[in-house]
């Protein structure tokens, strides 16, 4: 089914299962410990052994040699894969850096090893056995000097933004800077593999099944049909598991080496520097505008870091198209980096780049005097400002703040920094838009009708712990007619058909609108055999009517099960209008006024994503990237060592996220939306639009408080400290 | 982590003459510090001497109207414990402000003292650590030193005691309680049981080879308002950037220590001395000698900052 005019009215919109607050139907299994991740297929592989990566001890170079004579004769040891023993291997599509390095070495910690055993604890020890000399090369680790011979920016522009930023009688030219960040999911990368003949079955960890398949068949030199991948259940992934990594791979080559299945976990001080990151970059934001508010020039120019053929942090995005502007320039420049890769974290592009714009808008309200929010409201655009031919499909950003400012007390916010006090803290209040786009992505499924009239869906779909596993089946028995509990849900197994997978908040409307393309499959079959008009059919109540009979649905398939399988894929709606989500996010926060310490008081975000097809798994995404924007405001940061090149807090005492005191009342508003362009489902992403801007009203929110700005995360004390009021 | 033998230590005269005579042989109680390295082959004991069954497991009056807490109290039950809280309050909220319910649960009052440090180049086993291996090199002085020590460094560390508990103990004078291999008890005062680094990072306490702790006495209380401030970018699960554990009289004198800032509690009786002329005044003298890397300079104004917060809500009070 193909997707190419706006969305009328169909089974979806009765709502009677979909947009209902249903809790996890996955939830039992995994608070019981009955899901499967991927270490823990002990019935599949009752025989596994366990293999332990070692990681590149320099950041840039070459081995020299390796000594395996001690860690081949420890005991337990079945065998050692290094680049010699793995032979010529190919390189995913997806990765930057070969997953096994050397004799080169690209960056710290990447994989130059497995070491294989009968248990975990032998292959670990023998690991630490293994000598390596390396020759150490120079690299390029500060982003600032590599920034110095980087080729010049990718420019878009509009207009003549310089002669009209230097006309402008208000004006702002900030500088802002994010730091590396470390996706620091709950399940590291985990992978068992088997390998029967030439057929190669890994369970694995990881958002985008058939990216890793056909990722590992290619570095394997294998075809893709010999290789099937499972991922039924995943423990967080933020963007870190979009791609094969080298848990897959080492598992796979480990057990090739020992006829056995292997498992393999990467352990948590590896990960961070083994695998990737949401890259770190320096953002010049200008912004000139009339007395009233009116933006006549903005210019986001960003840049960032990356290894040889990598990608730059795509930070601008949201400028092109949030706020209105008649002379406009954006860029990205990217440097060489030989810090490990930099690519996608949850809401790449804008969640760095609305910590950045986000502030500049606070700063330049104040410039001019106005209300952050009226300020906002001026210069919203019902349009895309690069092409004023091509609208929304919907946008409510206004109501969004509107809305967020009623139900949060903005009236009381002082406007002046530095002027409410709560004992001993000093409290601020910030705002920040919330934007980001929706993606639409090419997704199949297969429904089948049993005898007894349940329904099971079949995709090759992930559940990153997003709640994709009950928004499908919500579709499926929104189609169908039944009740939710009628319906059966299977997901991440490349047998299955192909998916959008877990990404870009594309996930949830991509894989819904392909189990909405099956279903309506199914329904002509079941109308068919029914003898109805599949067009005037009525599926409900576990029946279908037609304008003379009505029949059980499970009597359309008394002769066998019924089988229907398409795909949704997509027409040019998203070029006729810009399809995006967009928010408000509020925070109030306390700065102790000694220390200098920030702590998040209130948080409400207001979200208009087009219909939220389950308000229970939605809000939980959104509290979750609220989260994740505290971490990002307040704390995490990827520490680089830039004399060796890595990233030096490699754990999660090192690497602080929020923890619950961290995290305070949080309220959530959904608008009530139905997004008609977008797809059938009219609904639009959700899980990235809770994180973009959420940094940036906490950094205005601790201006508010203080009158310190601080441009550089993680706002953390030592940056505002010298300049907070004296106290002894 | 390298293969280990284990034994269950029959009496503590028994441990502390199995912990010298066995080569490669350490002490576990808790294990909430000394496992994580072990799996990390930063700590590589040959032989592990179980000292859970050896009963240091109660908080006793002494004669002398003190405590004696044994080396086998939990951080959780010391904190809980009444005459704890009533008395030693800041020693009591210094272990409420350390790591995380779980791990208090597991951590011991001995373990609590003998915690290693969290420099994360002395985590990391491809870089050079004079702690690790002596005379190694530091990769930590140049590189990312934001945690790390201001005051009281040597060329060879710049490294932090990671303790909440024993700052607070610092304050209050505690006495670390052994009994030596030869089975003889020997009494050290707490200030002189963790060393600076100096040319020996590696040797972190007073402790000789197969000397065990077996409790930390109190001295009787010395009254007072107990405060024990914690600044951290996170506001649970982390260790200090800085820590005050303080100790203010009605009449402005009172104690001083601080954690995060050196290899050890740093305190100094001189500097204490000073608390009735106020927050700067302590800091200056305190901190006078330190010798911070550029990103941790912060912590000198924010021990004063900090110390200013604790003597005005003491005023108020």
């Amino acid at each position: 089914m193909k997707f190419d005019t706006p969305a009328g009215d169909n089974p979806i919109d009765r709502m009677t299962v979909v947009g209902r607050p249903h809790s996890r139907i996955d939830g039992p299994l995994k608070t019981t410990g009955r899901a499967t991740y991927a270490y823990e297929h002990h019935r599949e592989a009752p025989t596994a052994a366990y293999g332990h990566v070692i990681g590149a001890g320099i950041a840039k170079g070459r081995i020299r040699s390796m000594d395996l004579g001690a860690a081949r004769s420890a005991p337990g040891v079945l065998g050692i894969v290094t680049a010699r023993e793995a032979g010529k291997l190919g390189k995913g599509d997806y990765n930057t850096a070969p997953l096994l390095g050397g004799p080169e070495i690209d960056h710290y910690h990447q994989a130059i090893a497995v070491v294989v055993a009968e248990t975990f604890e032998q292959a670990r020890a023998a690991a630490a056995l293994v000598k390596v000399d390396y020759n150490r090369t120079p690299g390029d680790f500060d982003l600032a000097a590599a920034l110095d011979k980087a080729p010049a920016p990718d420019e878009d522009r509009l207009g003549q933004f310089e002669q009209a930023f230097d006309a402008a009688p208000f004006k702002l030219d900030a500088l802002y800077t994010t730091p590396d960040q470390s996706h620091a999911m709950m399940e590291p990368f985990a992978t068992l593999a088997a390998w029967d003949g030439d057929q190669l079955t890994v369970w694995t960890s990881n958002q985008m099944i058939d990216w890793g398949r056909g990722d590992l068949a290619k570095t394997l030199n294998i075809p893709k049909d010999k290789v099937r991948l499972i991922s039924p259940y995943i423990g967080g992934g933020f963007g870190g598991k979009l791609f094969l990594r080298a848990d897959a791979l080492m598992a796979a080559l480990g057990a090739r080496l020992v006829q056995r299945p292997v498992k393999v976990a990467l352990t948590r001080p590896m990960l961070v520097n083994n695998s990737t990151h949401r890259p770190a970059t320096r953002q010049r934001i200008r912004i000139g505008a009339k007395p009233d508010g009116e933006i006549i020039a903005i210019a986001h120019e960003s840049s960032s870091g990356d290894l040889p053929d990598g990608g730059p942090e795509t930070a601008v995005n949201q400028t092109r198209l949030l706020y209105a502007g008649a002379n406009r320039l954006t860029s990205l420049r990217l440097a060489v980096l030989n810090l490990p890769e930099g690519n996608a974290m949850r809401a790449p592009g804008e969640a760095s780049g609305m910590m950045a714009l986000e502030i500049a808008m606070d700063e330049m309200a104040e410039k001019l005097g106005m209300d952050p929010i009226a300020f906002r409201v001026q210069n919203d655009t019902q349009v895309d400002p690069e092409n004023p031919d091509r609208p929304f499909s919907q946008r409510n950003l206004v109501r969004c703040l509107e809305d967020g400012a009623r139900r949060f007390g903005w009236a009381r916010r002082n406007a002046r920094p530095a002027s409410v006090t709560d004992g001993r803290w000093l409290v601020g209040m910030g705002v920040a838009a919330a934007f980001r786009n929706n993606l639409n992505v090419t997704s199949g499924a297969r429904v089948r009708l049993a005898t007894d009239g349940r329904i099971t869906v079949e995709t090759d779909m992930t559940d990153i712990g997003t709640g994709s596993y009950t928004i499908i089946a919500q579709t499926a028995a929104e189609m169908m007619g039944v009740p939710l509990d009628r319906v059966t849900v299977k997901l991440g197994d490349s047998s299955f058909p192909v998916s959008a997978g877990s990404g870009g908040q594309f996930g949830a409307g991509s894989s819904t609108s392909g189990v909405y393309a099956a279903c309506v499959k199914l329904r002509e079959a079941v109308a068919g055999n029914l003898g109805l008009d599949p067009a005037e059919a009525v599926f409900e109540g576990g029946k279908v009517k037609g304008a003379r009979r009505s029949a059980p649905l499970a009597e359309a398939a008394k002769a066998g099960e019924l089988v229907a399988e398409d795909a949704m894929t997509w027409g040019d709606l998203d070029e006729t209008y810009q399809q995006s989500t967009f928010g408000g996010h509020f925070v109030e926060v306390g700065v102790d006024r000694y220390t200098g310490a920030i702590r998040v008081r209130r948080m409400l975000a207001v979200c208009a994503a087009g219909r939220i097809l389950n308000p229970v798994t939605a809000r939980s995404q959104v509290i979750g990237a609220m989260t994740m924007g505290v971490g990002g405001a307040l704390m995490e940061k990827l520490e680089v060592d830039k004399r060796l090149g890595y990233f030096v807090n490699h754990d999660l005492a090192g690497y602080e996220v929020p923890v619950h005191a961290d995290i305070p009342h949080q309220e959530v508003i959904f608008l009530d939306e139905a997004d008609d362009k977008v797809s059938p489902m009219k609904a639009k992403g959700i899980g990235e639009l809770g994180l973009c801007g959420v940094g940036a009203a906490v950094a205005n929110a601790v201006y508010n408080a203080t009158g310190v700005r601080v441009r550089d995360y993680p706002v953390t004390l030592d940056k505002h400290l010298d300049r907070l009021p004296a106290v002894s | 982590m390298k293969a280990f033998t284990y034994e269950r230590a029959a009496s503590a005269p028994d441990a502390a003459a199995r912990a010298a005579s066995t080569p490669g042989a350490k002490f576990i109680a808790g294990g909430t510090n000394l496992l994580d390295l072990m799996k990390l082959e930063i700590e590589t004991p040959g032989h592990l001497i179980d000292v859970n069954g050896l009963g240091f497991d109660r908080i006793e009056k002494t004669d002398d109207g003190g405590l004696r807490i044994g080396a086998l109290v939990s951080n959780t039950d010391l904190a809980a414990d009444m005459t704890v809280r009533r008395h030693y309050g800041v020693l009591s909220r210094a272990l409420l402000a350390g790591a995380s319910g779980q791990l208090r649960n597991k951590a011991t009052t001995a373990g609590n003292l003998l915690q290693r440090t969290r420099c994360p180049y002395f985590y990391d086993t491809n870089q050079p650590c004079n702690k690790r291996t002596p005379g190694a090199g530091c990769a930590a002085i140049g590189g990312v030193a934001r945690q790390l020590a201001v005051i009281g460094t040597s060329d060879a560390c710049i490294a932090t005691h990671p303790s909440d508990m024993a700052v607070a103990m610092r304050a209050l004078d505690a006495t670390v309680e052994t009994i030596t291999p030869r089975g003889e008890t020997r009494a050290i005062p707490i200030a002189d049981f963790h060393r600076l680094p100096g040319e020996t990072p590696h040797i972190e306490t007073a402790l000789a080879a197969g000397e065990l702790i077996t409790a930390v006495t109190l001295p009787k209380p010395v009254g007072g308002r107990h405060v024990y401030e914690k600044v951290r970018d996170r506001a649970s699960y982390a260790f200090a950037l800085v820590s005050v554990a303080a100790i203010v009289h009605k009449n402005g004198a009172g104690r001083v220590a601080v954690g995060g800032v050196a290899h050890k509690p740093w305190r100094s009786e001189a500097a204490e001395a000073q608390l009735p002329d106020g927050a700067r005044a302590v800091a200056s003298r305190l901190l006078a000698d330190a010798r911070p890397a550029p990103d941790n300079a912060f912590k000198i104004p924010l021990v004063e900052r900090t110390l200013a917060a604790i003597l005005d809500e003491t005023r108020a009070a």
